[in-house]
Parts: C-alpha cells; structure tokens; sequence
C-alpha cells in the first residue's frame, strides 16, 4: 500500500524533525548540557510566554514573505536566493516613497509606500530572472551577488545622499515620519505586518494552487520541455514568478520601515532573506506551509536570546541548529517514493 | 590629486590583487576540481569560515600557523565529504545542500570560534621581495604571502593533473558524462564524493589565510562572500585552472579598490566600491553566459551551466 501525499510529507518531516533534535541534542550535550532542558527553554522563548509568542510572530512576518521570494521561482524550477536583497531594496524605495510624499493622507502613503518597496524588490529578482531566461545567468549566483550589491548601494545612500545627521547611533536614511507609521494589532505588540505575511501567503497559494498560470508553473519547473511542448509561455513565466517572489521580499522590507524601523539602516539586513530560503525549502515551496514554518522558525530565533543567557551558550547557537534542520530536511527529500519499499523490508 | 597618490593607488591595487586574491584562488580551485566532476558546492563560503576559525583557533593553541592551516583543510575536508555524501542520495539538490551547509558551516564556526575572538595567534610567514625598495608602500605590496605561492604552483599542478593523469580523466569523464564512467567501471557517486571532498580541502585552507595572514584575525565579519564569489568566478574561468589564477587576481584587485583610494583620502563612494567585487562577477557572469551554446570547458552534468 503506497501512503498517501499529505500522510507521507508528514511522516518523513516529523522524522526529518527528529533526526534534528537528536542531532543538534548531541551537539548541545557535548556542552554539557541536558538538551532537555535547553529544548524546555527553547520552547518557552518561541511559545512559552503571551510575551515569547509575540516576538515569535513578529519575527515570522518578514520571514513569510522572504520565503516567497524563493517558494515562487523554485515552483518554475528556479533556485532564487536573493530575498535579503530584495527586502534591503524594497526598504530603501519605502523610504523614497515616504519621503516624498511628505503630508499626503497617511493611509493613502502607507499603501504607496507598500506598494514601492514591493515593485523595487519585484524589479531586483525580476531583473535576476530576465538575466536567466534571456542571458542563461545562472540565477542562483547572480541573485546572491544582488544581495551584496543591495546592501553595498543602502550603505552607500544612508551614509551620503538620503542620511539624516540627526541620527547619532548608526547611519541611517531620512526618516518617513511617526505619521506614516503602520500601527500594531489592536490588544497586541505585534505588527500589521503580521496580517500583510499571511494574506501574501495565503494569495500566493490560490495563484499556485487555483489557477491555470499556477498549473502551467507546476509544469514548467517538473518538466521544462513538456512545458515547451505544451506551448506555455515560459519566460513570462520565469520573470512573473520572479517578480512576484521579488515583490514579496520588497514588501517585507517596506514592512520592516513602516512598521518597525521608519528608517532604512543596516537594521535592514539582519538575514530575514537567509531565513526566507530555509522556511521555503522547509516547507517544500508550498505558500501554505509557510505561514506555519515561518512561525516555528520565527520562535527559534526569538528564542536564540533566552537560550543564551540561561545556558551561557553563544547565539550562533540558533544558526547551528537552523543550519541542521536545513541540512537534514534536504537530505531526507531522498525517503519520498521509498517509505513503501521500507515497509515491505 | 598628487601624481604620487596615483601611484600609491596603484600599487596599493596591485599589493592588494596579490594578497587579496589567494582565498578566492584556494576556493576557486577547489570548486573548479568538484565541478569537473559534475557537481556543485555552494557550501564553501560556509567552509572556508570554518577554515578561517579552525585555522586561527589550532594556531593559537599550538603556535603552529601551518598546523592551523592542515586542520583548516581537514575540517574543509569534512565539509566537502558532508556534501559529497548527502548528495549521493538519489533526489537530492547539489545546489540546495551546500546552501544548507553554507548556513550550518557559518553558525558553527561562529558557535565554536567564540571564545578565539580575543586571543592572537601567529601569522602565516611571507617573502619581503620589495625589501630593494625605499617606498614603504612598494614594500607593503610585495611582501608576497607563503600560501600565495603555494597556490601558484597548485594551479599549473591541477591544470596539468586533470588533462594528463588517469584521476584527472576519471573526474572529467565523471563529470562529462557518468554513464560513460560507470560503463568504464567507476562509481560516479565515490568519484564526486572525493572530488568534492579535496574541493572542501582547498576552500578551508583558503580560510585559514584569513585569518592567519590577512586580515589575520578571526572575527564573525571576516569573510565577505569570498567563497561565493570564488564559485561564480570558476564559470567565468571556464574550469580551467589557470584562468581561476588570473581572475583571482583580477577579484583581488577589485577588492583592494576601495580601501585603496580610502588611503589617498577618497572616501565619498567607499561603500559604493565595496560593491565593485560583486558587480564586477555580476558583469562577467552576464557576459560569458549564453543561452544559445553550452560554455566551453563546461562539465555537462553539471548543474550550474546549462
């Protein structure tokens, strides 16, 4: 008897999961540590807490829509890893936008500013998938090397030509205003950002679940010469998927603007389009999924703090252990089609 | 501008193309030889991290900088087995897995190296060829690192071995077509595992010149996508050796662009020449890339360059 789709993903994540937290747990004894325990405090610091659970979800925000950034593309078959600097563009355009529109209706700039930082981060990864169809660049590369030159040209501008002096702590931007800053959710400390990652997502999954355009991507990146055979128009395709995935990552970072920073500074790049990629390839490219991983990814690096000031462990801890999760789910896309033959053995 | 600024710049440029260029050479080899046989590791930023401080952490307790240098290679080594292992499974992503370990490589060597911020460890030995110069800059620009060398005399080596041993046709026909290579009766899985392996090797002694020669410390910041740039400069060098030689140089250059003019009191568009690097393989990946022809040298099974 073959499992079912959903039943088999379920059962090799779970085990994926295990296979992790045996592993990272070996990691952490050898600190003579009892990985019980620090697993007990990791959980408090993502979930434990109304506090915990906040900060989860405010760091899962920006995570859900950088993870798009690469779950799109890669539904093509492309391997896009440039969320960070598409966030970091995007950020930058927010603040453009915000700026110049000094003294409009706050609602109507806070839409425009969105709107800006989406369509800078969807020209970034565009551009990357135009090099791809049109160039044969291979987008893997050429979208990483964005990310360097997104931050280089941020640090170029909040160090010269947009800085505002007032600022003493850090370089950064001009600043858009306290009146176009996007409130929290009402009873909460946590964004709307929040509620903008989840309709992302959830749009996302009915373009690639519920419609001919998502049924066509599906093909083209399972089998691109049957999709050439079909007749499917592949390079709009590859540049929509990349521009979407692009929009998504510049929306997070017009999110990070106005809604947390309201300025552009390094603040900008602390690896929420790293996470992106992990969340995307944790939740098998599925825009559902990713709400969810987001979420329990978001809780290990909220946690990450807690952890070290309780365990005396140094933070890169959460990488280690993302970098393990990473790494393990990868290598377990090899158990899919064989849990059968497992069985029977 | 004094004439003698230019000057400097331009021996600041080609100092710095010297010693800037030797982990973007390691790696670029390294990375050359993996995808010759027909796989890709884009894990080896994360490696020559773990270089870098398994490199600086072994000096400073020993007080050997070529110890550091041996255990860096081995814990590169490692690295690259993990990633040749991992995709030998059937359905596994090349690509994908070394961004993976990209990220566990980096989380680790910063986990591990915590407590070798502070300390100093000895530096890695150079040749004073400009010591016939009264210009200090001349000076500082030809003191010509060991491992320098040592990748200059790799790169002829590699060249040589891949076109004219057996293990180097055996990588090629690997990597050119493993149907041949199986039928031939070598395991294409063993022969990329291996290949990967010593790739990883090169990329963690590349690291280990970070921070035992220049900057020559260890610190979280030290590595700025070197070990990326290395992978996108391999293509642009055709898998060929020599040209990973010449290119490493050229990326070294770029590199040393910024802070060079920095010296001369340019400093508006510090941050935009950071960016030069990156552009600059930007630049030569569109330019070299095609979608018309496959790329001369181009291992077909490999990924990367279809």
């Amino acid at each position: 008897m073959r499992l079912s789709n959903g039943a088999e993903t379920a059962a090799i994540s779970a085990a994926a999961l295990l296979a992790t937290l045996v592993l990272f747990g070996g990691f952490v004894a050898l600190h003579g540590l009892n990985p019980f325990q620090v697993y007990g405090v990791l959980y408090l610091g993502a979930f434990g807490t109304w506090f915990s659970l906040q900060q989860t979800l405010t760091q899962a925000a920006p995570v859900m829509l950088t993870a798009l950034c690469t779950a799109l593309p890669a539904r093509a078959g492309l391997l896009v890893i440039g969320g960070e600097g598409a966030l970091v563009v995007g950020g930058v355009a927010t603040v453009l936008v915000g700026v110049a529109l000094a003294g409009a209706p706050p609602p109507l700039a806070i839409a425009l500013m969105c709107l800006g930082g989406a369509l800078a981060g969807g020209l970034w990864i565009g551009a990357a998938g135009a090099l791809r169809q049109f160039r044969g660049v291979n987008e893997t590369i050429s979208t990483l090397l964005l990310n360097y030159i997104a931050i280089a040209v941020m640090n170029h501008l909040v160090t010269g030509p947009i800085r505002d002096f007032a600022q003493v702590l850090k370089p950064a931007s001009w600043s858009i205003g306290e009146a176009f800053m996007l409130g929290e959710i009402p009873g909460t400390s946590i964004h709307w950002g929040l509620a903008l990652g989840v309709v992302a997502c959830l749009a996302a999954w009915v373009l690639m679940r519920h419609t001919t355009f998502g049924f066509g991507v599906d093909i083209l990146g399972g089998n691109v010469r049957a999709a050439r055979m079909a007749g499917l128009p592949i390079a709009r395709m590859v540049l929509l998927t990349c521009f979407l995935g692009g929009g998504a990552a510049g929306l997070a970072g017009a999110i990070e603007i106005v809604a947390v920073h309201g300025f552009a500074s390094s603040s900008l790049a602390v690896g929420f389009g790293y996470a992106g990629i992990l969340v995307a390839f944790l939740s098998r490219q599925n825009p559902l999924a990713v709400v969810f991983i987001a979420v329990l990814l978001g809780g290990i690096s909220a946690s990450g703090g807690l952890v070290q000031r309780r365990f005396g462990l140094p933070d890169a801890a959460t990488l280690v252990l993302q970098g393990t999760l990473f790494v393990v789910v990868l290598a377990s896309n090899t158990l899919y089609g064989r849990l059968r033959a497992a069985r029977v053995a | 501008m004094s004439e003698v600024g230019w000057w400097g710049v331009l021996i600041a440029v080609v100092g710095g193309a010297i010693r800037v260029s030797t982990p973007y050479l390691f790696v670029s080899l390294g990375e050359t030889l993996t995808e010759k046989s027909g796989r890709v590791n884009l894990g080896l930023e994360g490696t020559l991290v773990m270089g870098a401080m398994s490199g600086y952490a072994v000096a400073h307790l020993t007080g050997s900088p070529w110890l550091g240098v041996l255990v860096a290679g081995m814990a590169g080594a490692t690295f690259g087995l993990a990633h040749g292992a991992i995709c030998n499974l059937p359905r596994v992503n090349d690509i994908a897995v070394g961004i993976a370990l990209f990220l566990l490589g980096t989380g680790l060597a910063f986990h591990l190296g915590k407590p070798f911020i502070e300390p100093s460890a000895p530096r890695l030995p150079h040749f004073a060829l400009g010591a016939w110069s009264a210009s200090p800059q001349v000076r500082a620009a030809l003191e010509i690192n060991a491992l320098f060398v040592v990748g200059l005399v790799l790169a002829p080596l590699l060249l040589w071995g891949l076109r004219n041993t057996r293990w180097g046709l055996v990588v090629r026909t690997v990597g050119d077509n493993s149907d041949a290579a199986r039928a031939l009766g070598y395991s294409a899985e063993q022969v990329r595992a291996m290949a990967t392996m010593a790739g990883g090797f090169l990329a963690g002694v590349g690291g280990s010149f970070l921070s035992l020669y220049y900057p020559g410390t260890w610190n979280e910041g030290l590595s700025s996508g070197q070990g990326l740039m290395a992978i996108a400069l391999v293509i642009f060098a055709r898998w060929n050796p020599m040209h990973c030689f010449w290119v490493s140089l050229l990326f070294g250059g770029a590199t040393a662009l910024g802070p060079a003019l920095q010296s001369i009191g340019i400093t508006t568009h510090y941050y935009l020449l950071n960016a030069a690097p990156y552009a600059l393989t930007l630049v030569l990946l569109v330019w070299s890339s095609s979608t018309r022809h496959t790329l001369v040298g181009a291992p077909s099974e490999l990924r990367i360059s279809r």
